[in-house]
């Protein structure tokens, strides 16, 4: 079950948001450094103990060893004002899910891994693996038994990268003082696969690229980042479309460059002219079609605010298209920043916790549509 | 180009330098094979550049497949990684390094050498070696000039005994400077001493 060693609140989400019952996690807050394109900003660093066998290698008994001696030493030092813990293979399916739409997990460690143990095969999902979020900003998480032991990472809204970078270091340092970390002088931090191996570092940050996806010359950027080996994703990260024309972009190498040229790389150089290529897009779009631009962007708020079921998918697609009419002062009865939790809320696990009950696809769809109906109402 | 030998044209060139004589030859396909010289495409020559390393030592003629011992670490072979596309614990790295750093090459833009951040207990580890050599060093240095002073004041002596006719002490000096002056030549680190075949 969930563990909360100094904090008795509600599941993920910090102070409680008495219309949704949760909180803005912050990166989705609309704030920091051109949030008009820039979403958030991550760093993960991935970490591994010396002496222990990569979790994919590792039997049961071995993952139960590894996470208990990172649990206790995360939990006894003060890493963060307040810390949740969460035993992933003794919580429910939801509360999993909940926390991969949060950004607090992957995918992948929301399902688990199976041990290469012969006998009895455990159900994957009950693998000794587990997370220590910081509340209630939800800033700073660390997976256990991921596919490294370790893998801290560190959220922020808007262009953050610097920020990021320094506090996930300072976080390593203190996980560091307590736990003997894998490390070659030749290959830095060893990891389970050796794309990440040398800084185990990756630096991403989710744009909001509407005007470019309506151009079409999201496929240059796209070309670009790949020449540049920069990694580009969708929303969930690695496999995962754009939804909502939202794009990750992080460095694909993780050997022979410092953290800090990584950084001015990306935050000094590649991001700004990204985020100015989509702004000239916008204000192309508003100079040259603004009246074809209203009418998608109305269409889109018009089918939120009546449709009776819709999926995911296609919310988060219109919502993108609202958002992008707020951001350009289009639509002003609706603010840039209750789009954007939207884009949460809409999600299967968000869904079900603010309605407060499990349903099937039918009626997640129909939930949604009316979730939306509510939040979307002129005001 | 015709062929050395007979009127066919010439497709397989073989220069050979022996003893500073360059030696050319230029043969059809045919009388180089008659010669023992394959006219071996790129793609073959290059297989055999890439075993050669590994076929040392091997019986000759002996089919060679390189093999690399499992991980001492974990038991993890080459082939479970290549399978997994994961490491089965911190020390293949070591266990598989040759295998490995072509692979690793490839994957970060030809980088082999990390850059960046180290934990600070192997930071100060190293800043200790590093301590250690530098008191090393200055204590080297500190024997060369000992020895360099012991040197001019025994060349000095050794003018002195000769001016005055004194050849039997002489003799002894030379044989001193003689002693010092080859103690002062450092032993190359890192060279083994190794008796030809």
């Amino acid at each position: 079950m969930v563990n909360r060693p100094d904090n008795p609140a509600p599941p993920p989400g910090g102070q409680p948001d008495p219309a949704a019952g949760f909180a803005v996690t912050e990166w989705l807050s609309d704030s920091g450094g051109s949030s008009d394109v820039v979403i958030s900003s991550r760093v993960r660093l991935a970490r591994n103990l010396a002496g222990h066998p990569f979790v994919h290698k590792a039997t049961r008994d071995e993952r139960e060893a590894v996470l208990q001696t990172c649990r206790d030493w995360i939990l006894s030092t003060k890493i963060s004002d307040r810390i949740m813990w969460v035993d992933l293979h003794e919580s429910p399916a939801i509360e999993r899910n909940l926390l991969v739409e949060r950004h607090l997990i992957s995918k992948q460690h929301a399902k688990g891994k199976p041990a290469p143990t012969a006998g009895t095969p455990v159900a994957a999902a009950e693998e000794p693996r587990g997370v220590a979020i910081s509340i209630p900003d939800e800033r700073l998480s660390i997976m256990v038994n991921e596919e490294d032991h370790l893998r801290v990472q560190m959220i922020r809204a808007g262009l953050a990268l610097d920020t990021c970078l320094e506090a996930a270091s300072a976080i390593d340092d203190k996980i560091e003082a307590g736990l003997d970390y894998a490390f070659s002088p030749k290959f830095g931090y060893l990891t389970a696969c050796p794309t990440n191996v040398g800084t185990g570092m990756r630096m991403s940050v989710m744009l909001h690229l509407p005007a470019l996806k309506i151009t079409g010359d999201i496929d240059k950027v796209k070309r670009a980042a790949t020449d540049m080996n920069l990694a580009v994703r969708g929303f969930f990260g690695e496999g995962s479309d754009a939804v909502g024309d939202l794009y990750q972009i992080s460095n694909q190498t993780t050997l022979g460059k410092p953290e800090g040229a990584v950084l001015t790389d990306l935050q000094d150089a590649i991001i700004p002219e990204v985020v100015q290529y989509e702004r000239v897009a916008r204000r192309n779009l508003m100079s040259k079609r603004r009246v074809a631009l209203e009418d998608q962007v109305y269409r889109a708020l018009g089918c939120l605010r009546h449709a009776r079921m819709i999926g995911a998918d296609e919310a988060m697609q219109l919502l993108s298209l609202v958002r992008l009419g707020v951001v350009l002062g289009l639509i002003d009865e609706v603010n840039a920043k209750a789009a954007s939790l939207l884009w949460l809320l809409v999600q299967p696990a968000h869904l079900q916790r603010v309605v407060g009950r499990e349903l099937d696809q039918e009626h997640r769809r129909i939930e949604r549509a009316t979730l939306i109906r509510d939040r979307l109402r002129g005001t | 180009m015709k062929c050395d030998r007979c009127d066919n044209d010439a497709t397989v060139h073989e220069v050979t330098v022996r003893n500073g004589v360059k030696v050319e030859k230029h043969l059809c396909e045919a009388c180089a094979a008659g010669e023992g010289i394959a006219g071996a495409s790129l793609g073959e020559l290059l297989t055999k550049f890439m075993t050669q390393e590994a076929e040392v030592g091997a019986k000759p003629k002996q089919v060679h497949k390189p093999r690399v011992a499992a991980c001492p670490g974990c038991g993890f072979t080459f082939d479970q990684f290549r399978q997994a596309g994961l490491l089965g614990c911190p020390a293949c790295y070591k266990a598989f390094e040759t295998l490995l750093t072509p692979l690793i090459e490839r994957a970060h833009e030809g980088a082999t050498q990390h850059a960046g951040k180290v934990p600070k207990r192997i930071a100060a580890r190293a800043a200790g070696r590093e301590e250690e050599a530098a008191t090393e060093a200055a204590l080297a240095r500190a024997q060369i000039r000992e020895r360099q002073e012991r040197l001019k004041v025994l060349q000095r002596q050794l003018d002195e005994a000769v001016r005055g006719e004194q050849y039997e002490l002489a003799a002894r000096l030379r044989d001193q400077i003689r002693k010092v002056d080859i103690t002062i030549i450092p032993k190359p680190k890192g060279v083994q001493e190794r008796s030809e075949p």
